[in-house]
């Protein structure tokens, strides 16, 4: 049988892959990719919480935050490109400009 | 169904929206309008631009003491919310002022710039008015998203580039933990709604402890503090206000900042409160983490930009210590400080954005030797607003850290006071090493490149204006912060 639980340590798994990831990669893309499984993850835990409450409102956050990903991964992108065309590396080891 | 409707149409009250709608509107109509212009004429759209915040700040003021709430509790325009999107709209207007003759020098005369002000603003403005997590996350993400672009505007300079992207990613991974925050929480209440939250948990004392709901408002601060550039989160705080745009690095510093306090303050006190015993102790050593950080990095800075970032976190520190306070004086004593810092910042900014040459290599400490002499009239003008960074009266920067610590005493957090109070002494000295270089060191240029644009000139004169009216007369901005208070 699988419960709320199960979901939980799931989308707690997948959150913990997300921050790994960020942390670790170098490339801005699979950076970025990184930060959407978090926030799938976080997808995941409004679902479960949702349907084991028997209430709306977490679902109705899903919608939000599916949206609202989309609008970042479109200026995001745009950022990469931006980025690429003046230093032909999306690599964040390139980000050398400013530092303290 | 048709109840459903019904009640989903009884909720609806446009008037607690009125103001986001205005200038959302307005905002539209801009970007639609930029398509018609002429390339590298921007006059216009910064005064529709002007005109749309004038009345949005109508819209807001036309609600104080007498609150509208819509939306299935999703949206209050209350009088938190109305102060806050005063402070919002005057940072906006001041940034705005500020951007003409800058944008021109630097070569991205574009009309799209103003318009993604208005939109970060309406996100601004949202989220101080949101009562839900939803609606708060939402205006949260309009805000930054508007943000990332404007950080990374100037696309053919790397600097810009790097920022915006920079920005953009830590920004995302913030959001995250927000979100992944919410959702626990709404886990253990079973709801979104701030004040349902704060009604659940008062009315179950065990769920204050349980650990997904630390876990959750753990998570949640982190968020938050992210947005606010408080220790140990500031770390993209610097680069990106180096590398972005300068206008809208004072935009960043004053809007921006106070939108992430609203939201924070709204949802940690009234929803969060019952779990005060948990996060007042973070909260008390992220602010000394945050003011030492901020103060003792900035003190071997040469470049003026990146050391008033570093005073930013520094100022956010202070505000924070007020929230730790959590009584009248020192919530009160935030919105007050919110307030000052946007005059007193954006106003040093517009000295930097005035005195640049193009591509700003030149603002640097060296770079403003005999500054005072050559230009005394600036001089004097940057002068006022670093004397209120700082702290001296009468200035607003004294009354609002005055405030502040106060409501620290109140609430019998002495050390922390102390130790606010030590490390502004500590700001002296940054602060004060502009101004020997300024006036002790003879001048290796002669300024000459230096004009008094109007729309720069005007941002600096109104800034100073309110830093020395909130300091001289600082008993009628200080009623209305308490009348604000929810």
């Amino acid at each position: 049988m699988i419960t709320v639980y199960h979901y939980m340590v799931l989308s707690a798994i997948l959150f913990s892959l997300g921050t790994i990831g960020v942390l670790t990669r170098r490339n801005a893309i699979v950076i970025f990719m990184c930060v959407e499984l978090m926030l799938n993850a976080v997808n995941l835990t409004f679902i479960a919480l949702s349907s084991h409450l028997g209430n709306m409102d977490g679902q109705v956050f899903v919608f939000f935050i599916m949206t609202v990903a989309a609008a970042e991964a479109a200026v995001g992108l745009a950022l990469m490109i931006a980025f690429y065309r003046n230093r032909e590396s999306i690599d964040v080891e390139e980000f050398n400009l400013l530092k303290w | 169904m048709e109840n459903l409707v019904q009640t989903a149409l009884q909720n609806i009250n446009f008037a607690a929206i009125m103001p986001s709608l205005v200038l959302a509107s307005f905002a539209m109509v801009l970007l639609l309008l930029n398509a018609f212009m002429k390339r590298g004429v921007t006059a216009p759209a910064a005064g529709i631009s002007l005109l749309a915040l004038v009345a949005t700040g109508f819209a807001s003021i036309s609600s104080w003491n007498n609150a509208q709430f819509g939306f299935a509790g999703h949206v209050a325009l209350d009088n938190y919310a109305i102060f806050f999107n005063i402070v919002f709209l005057i940072a906006a207007g001041l940034t705005i002022l500020m951007s003409d003759a800058y944008l021109k020098r630097e070569g991205y005369p574009v009309g799209e710039y103003y318009t993604l002000i208005l939109f970060s603003t309406v996100g601004a403005m949202l989220m101080a008015s949101g009562t839900d997590l939803m609606t708060i996350f939402l205006g949260l993400e309009v805000l930054s998203v508007s943000l990332y672009v404007l950080a990374g505007f100037f696309r053919g300079q790397l600097r810009s580039n790097e920022a915006g992207l920079k920005y953009f990613l830590l920004g995302a991974f913030s959001t995250g933990f927000l979100l992944y925050g919410v959702a626990l929480i709404y886990g253990v209440t079973g709801t979104t709604n701030v004040a349902d939250i704060g009604a659940f948990l008062s009315l179950n004392p065990e769920a204050v402890s349980n650990p997904l709901a630390v876990v959750g408002m753990l998570l949640m601060a982190t968020g938050f503090l992210f947005k606010i550039a408080i220790a140990p989160f500031h770390m993209w705080t610097p680069d990106v206000y180096e590398g972005a745009p300068t206008p809208i690095t004072a935009f960043m510093s004053a809007g921006p900042k106070a939108a992430a306090f609203s939201a924070f303050m709204r949802v940690f006190l009234v929803g969060l409160g019952s779990m005060q015993a948990s996060w007042v102790g973070l909260l008390w050593v992220l602010a000394v983490l945050t003011m030492v950080a901020g103060n003792f990095v900035a003190l071997n800075q040469t470049n003026l930009k990146r050391m008033l970032a570093y005073s930013s976190i520094a100022h956010a520190g202070y505000a924070l210590v007020g929230l730790v306070a959590a009584n009248e004086i020192g919530i009160s004593g935030v919105l007050y400080y919110m307030l000052a810092y946007a005059f007193m910042n954006i106003g040093a900014f517009a000295v930097l954005v005035l005195a640049g040459k193009q591509g700003e290599d030149n603002l640097t400490l060296e770079g403003f030797a005999g500054f005072g002499y050559k230009r005394p009239l600036l001089g004097v003008l940057l002068t006022i607003c670093l004397f209120s960074l700082m702290g001296i009266p009468p200035s607003a920067g004294f009354t609002g850290k005055f405030y502040i610590f106060a409501g620290a005493l109140n609430a019998g957090y002495v050390w922390l006071a102390v130790l606010g109070v030590l490390n502004s002494a500590v700001s002296l000295y940054y602060y004060l090493r502009v101004m020997v270089y300024m006036y002790f060191r003879e001048p290796t240029e002669d300024f000459s490149w230096i004009q008094l644009k109007i729309g720069a000139t005007v941002c600096l004169i109104l800034s100073v204006a309110g830093v020395l009216y909130m300091g001289i007369v600082p008993s009628g901005i200080m009623a209305l912060a308490r009348q604000a208070l929810f």
